[in-house]
């Protein structure tokens, strides 16, 4: 028996493929939270609620049991290295009151009306299901308590849930929970108003840290499967020749060489989909073969006539002039107080900075890969992704199959970073095997493909403006940043940061200056412009906190002690008076802006890297603070610059408050890894393009951090918090505070400012080390 | 063609310039060894040829018939590889775990070349292997354990 919605089921010793197979076969829809896209009428919906199916915390839905006591958890959301697949069902374990070494965690396939909402972005997994998947546990626990009571003719209130088993105290009868599934799947499921949640002092795994991964053991001994690693029988492989310019398309090919390539089956055009091109396709020619290298090879033997369309134009160099041009003039005005004209007049100095972040690709270590069948009119995908409805209603839409007939499983991904919010791939593996009759197809990008035909992160000049007074201190503030927006691939390009993208940085600065303005002139898209760990939070903390630095230099100041008094007093900000209200989808009145937290991070990242302490010539620290994802960050960097402008970084510490932490150790390794992210958006990745077309091509010369150049010793504070605090994210804002630090420290070290990322040469020396790339 | 891999005879009809990774993994179906960039540039494709650590996606199979072909898949029979693996798992390295197979790879040969690897050797062994989620530091650390637990 399990605890299954479907109570009329029996089934004995659930296995895996039982219960999943039962969980496609049942139909029962769940009311479940509405979509975001609310009536005026309607109060706003915050947190889980206002994203596309809400949250589920239905024990029917999440949790089987099996007669021989193993409990099997379902994770809804996608593992990317975030953990997710441990945290969340450890959140269920607890309640549950179950022995971790009796449960099992399976994957959930695409189906947001019986999951809840699956978009794994945003650092939102945990932050948003935290308390749903707490109930869920509570509510099974209950069940299996109540099934005791009744059994021993007793009341509830004298059992209690231990370890896997139901106690009576009184008489020290016990029950496993093996002999209490059948009965306790029979009962309804409690309501949310009757459940006792544990206290945090009885928790057993949730803010621990001490259960390990449960996808270690397979990811070390190579039997982790990832979205690449399907095997389908007869399964073909395939790969695909893409326009080198986004809205390009294929004139005429030649396929004729490649189909005396040993091993390539056909080779069959894929239509495109002109910008803004959405999730779809590119479009291009796929060539169809029985591995992947002879692909490979026949693509090579491919003769493509492409004609380019209206972004053959678009260069990188020319493009930072034009964004240039476009921040040195007044833009439109998303944040206004004070009066910043007369302030900056009568302010005592000026000072003036312009801050340049290039493209980036997200480049996870699997490269966006896929594999899709199609048997009697249904397609199943098995597929890394972020975003599993989005892939399924994708695949149903360009197939023209119904929504019910595609199931999309999601494997393991090999990373994420937002490439793999984007289902393009997926859908061309459908197209594929719908062409080939149905035969399962997988396609593979190579790295040329991913690092050429992606979805970039922005390129941004931001430029910045204060007026100081004579104590040094900021009067006015004028800030214009010059993006183009990720809103570009969904309709006509607005030319303008979207809410979502102000919101991240721009105009919710915390600093008590009385005259503020901020701008945001337009730019246009010319590539692909997606999500990239972090987003727009990477050029607007980069800008804003160094430039914070300069200002501290400009007055004389140390730039600590400066950044605390440009915060000034600990508040809680309603995020509403300072932007467009949006604020990562959290309620402003649960989530206020408080500026108190980012002071104690800044105070607690300084006092534990020993902030002034004295290092050798040619080292320097540099600090800088960040709020995103409603999570307080800050970072001090110590980097050591030798005479030929080599640079090296011993030590970063990190203080991060994202209120209570479910899964520290992960925590941990999120914020380790993102400041090796942070190390190497700075130090040398960067996407640059010529004639419409990506200069760069794989890790040769798109380049990210390698282990010589990684910080040395990362060191991670963690701020501790009552489980009653809303949580933060945690995945994506480690990154932002690091560039700029890194950089704050390098004016400490060397005097020299750097404004222009990535860092590269402009220290003397290349970055990284010219060895580094090496195998 | 024949082809030794973790000491099992494979009989193979594949091209001669295949590389090595696409044998592994689309013929014989072993897909712990991974593709990540195909220009001996990630280290993700990480195998041993006679025990050296090699970049199956630039070796062409022909070039290893008669050699022994260790793997990913063959590492927890292997003395040093479990010391590795039990290292990774002690402290959590693996984060989305794509790049690990490599690593574990390029960190056994490190280790049974050199059992007391300093930085310097760990730098130069290992940075050919990217980890995008930036597990350094723990791969850094796991090395030592593995080392400090061959040496007690
Ligand atoms: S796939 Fe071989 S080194 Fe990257
Ligand atoms: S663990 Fe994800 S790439 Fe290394």
């Amino acid at each position: 028996m399990r605890l299954m919605d479907d109570t009329s089921v029996e089934v004995i010793n659930v296995s895996r493929r039982a219960f999943l197979g039962t969980m496609s076969a049942v139909g029962l829809v769940l009311a479940v939270g509405c979509s975001p896209r609310t009536g005026t009428a309607d109060p706003p919906k915050y947190g889980a609620d206002s994203m596309p199916h809400g949250a589920v915390d239905n024990p029917l839905v999440f949790v089987a049991i099996g007669t021989d006591g193993v409990v099997t958890i379902i994770c809804h959301r996608a593992e990317m290295g975030q953990g997710v697949r441990t945290s969340l069902p450890m959140v269920v374990a607890d309640e549950l009151e179950a022995d971790w070494q009796r449960v099992r965690v399976q994957q959930a396939p695409a189906d947001e009306e019986r999951f809840g909402n699956q978009d794994t972005d945003g650092s939102r997994s945990v932050r948003h299901f935290f308390a749903p998947m707490r109930r869920c546990g509570a509510a099974a626990r209950t069940m299996l308590e109540q099934a005791a009571a009744t059994q021993w003719g007793v009341p509830i209130e004298e059992v209690a849930a231990v370890n896997h088993e139901v106690v009576h105290a009184g008489t020290n009868r016990r029950l496993g929970y093996g002999q209490l599934a059948t009965a306790a799947s029979r009962l309804p499921v409690p309501t949310d108003e009757t459940l006792r949640l544990k206290a945090p002092s009885q928790f057993r795994y949730i803010g621990k840290g001490e259960v390990r991964l449960v996808d270690g053991p397979d990811m070390v001994t190579g039997r982790a499967i990832y979205g690449i690693d399907s095997v389908l029988d007869d399964m073909l492989y395939a790969v695909v020749a893409r326009p080198p310019v986004y809205g390009g398309k294929v004139v005429s090919y030649d396929a004729s060489a490649t189909l005396k390539v040993p091993n390539v089956v056909r080779v069959i055009e894929i239509p495109g989909t002109p910008p803004p091109s959405e999730f779809q396709p590119l479009g291009g020619v796929a060539v169809i073969a029985r591995n992947t290298w002879a692909a490979i090879k026949g693509r090579e033997a491919l003769k493509i006539t492409w004609q380019d369309g209206p972004n053959a134009a678009y260069d990188s160099t020319t493009y930072r002039a034009a964004l240039e041009q476009s921040a040195r003039a007044p833009g439109e005005v998303v944040r206004n107080q004070g009066d910043v004209a007369a302030a900056m007049s009568s302010a005592a100095r000026r000072v003036q900075a312009e801050y340049y972040i290039p493209h980036m690709a997200q480049t996870p270590m699997e490269p966006p890969a896929a594999t899709a069948r199609i048997v009697d009119g249904r397609c199943e995908v098995w597929t890394a992704t972020q975003a599993a409805q989005a892939t399924r209603d994708r695949v149903s839409k360009r197939l023209g199959l119904p929504f019910d007939h595609v199931t999309v499983h999601v494997t393991l991904l090999g990373g994420g970073f937002g490439r793999k919010s984007k289902p393009d791939y997926v859908v061309e593996a459908a197209l594929l095997s719908q062409a080939m009759n149905g035969t399962p197809v997988k396609v593979t990008w190579t790295r040329e493909d991913d690092v050429q035909h992606g979805y970039y992160h922005t390129v941004s000049v931001e430029h910045l403006e204060a007026g100081l007074d004579a104590a040094g201190k900021p009067v006015a503030w004028l800030h214009r940043s010059v993006a183009p927006s990720i809103r570009s691939i969904f309709g006509p390009d607005p030319q303008h940061e979207a809410p979502f993208e102000r919101g991240m940085g721009l105009v919710n600065v915390p600093f008590g200056i009385p005259n503020l303005r901020v701008e945001n002139p337009a730019a246009e898209a010319h590539a692909r412009i997606g999500w990239y760990r972090s987003v727009s939070n990477i050029p607007h903390a980069f800008a804003i906190q160094s430039f914070v630095a300069e200002l501290a230099a400009a007055a004389g100041r140390d730039p600590k002690d400066y950044l605390l008094e440009l915060i000034g007093p600990a508040q809680r900000i309603d995020p509403r008076t300072m932007s467009d209200s949006w604020n990562y989808t959290e309620s402003p009145t649960l989530y206020p802006f408080d500026t108190g937290r980012l002071r104690r991070v800044i105070e607690t990242v300084a006092k534990q890297a020993d902030w002034g302490r004295k290092l050798p010539a040619g080292q320097g620290l540099g600090i800088a603070g960040h709020y995103s994802f409603v999570t307080y960050v800050a970072a001090v960097v110590q980097v050591a610059v030798n005479a030929k402008g080599e640079l090296s970084i011993p030590r970063v510490d990190v203080a991060l408050d994202c209120g209570p932490q479910v899964n520290p150790e992960r925590v941990r390794s999120q914020i380790e890894g993102a400041c090796v992210m942070g190390v190497g958006n700075a130090l040398s990745s960067q996407i640059t393009f010529k004639a419409g077309r990506v200069e760069q091509s794989n890790f040769n010369n798109y380049e990210v951090a390698r282990i010589n150049v990684a910080p040395r010793d990362i060191r991670v504070h963690l701020i501790a918090s009552d489980f009653d605090v809303p949580l933060g994210g945690v995945g994506e804002p480690g990154v932002p505070p690091i560039a700029p630090a890194l950089c704050n420290a390098i004016f400490a070290a060397t005097g020299k400012r750097i404004r222009s990322l990535p860092i590269r040469d402009q220290l003397g020396a290349s970055q990284p080390p010219a060895n580094a790339s090496t195998s | 063609m024949q082809l030794e891999v973790n000491g099992q005879m494979q009989n193979l009809d594949a091209q001669p310039d295949m590389p090595l990774l696409w044998v592994l993994r689309d013929s014989l179906h072993m897909t712990g060894t991974k593709f990540g960039c195909g220009m001996a540039l990630c280290g993700a494709c990480t195998v041993h040829v006679d025990g050296q650590p090699v970049r199956s996606c630039i070796t062409q199979v022909s070039t290893v018939a008669g050699k022994k072909i260790t793997t990913i898949e063959a590492m927890s029979a292997d003395a040093v590889g479990r010391r590795v693996q039990a290292a990774w798992i002690e402290l959590g390295v693996p984060q989305c775990g794509y790049c690990q197979s490599g690593q574990i790879m390029s960190a056994t040969a490190l280790l049974k070349q050199k059992p007391q690897p300093n930085d310097a050797d760990i730098d130069s062994a290992m940075s050919g292997n990217i980890c995008r989620c930036g597990t350094y530091p723990r791969i850094r650390a796991a090395i030592k354990r593995a080392a400090g637990a061959g040496s007690s």
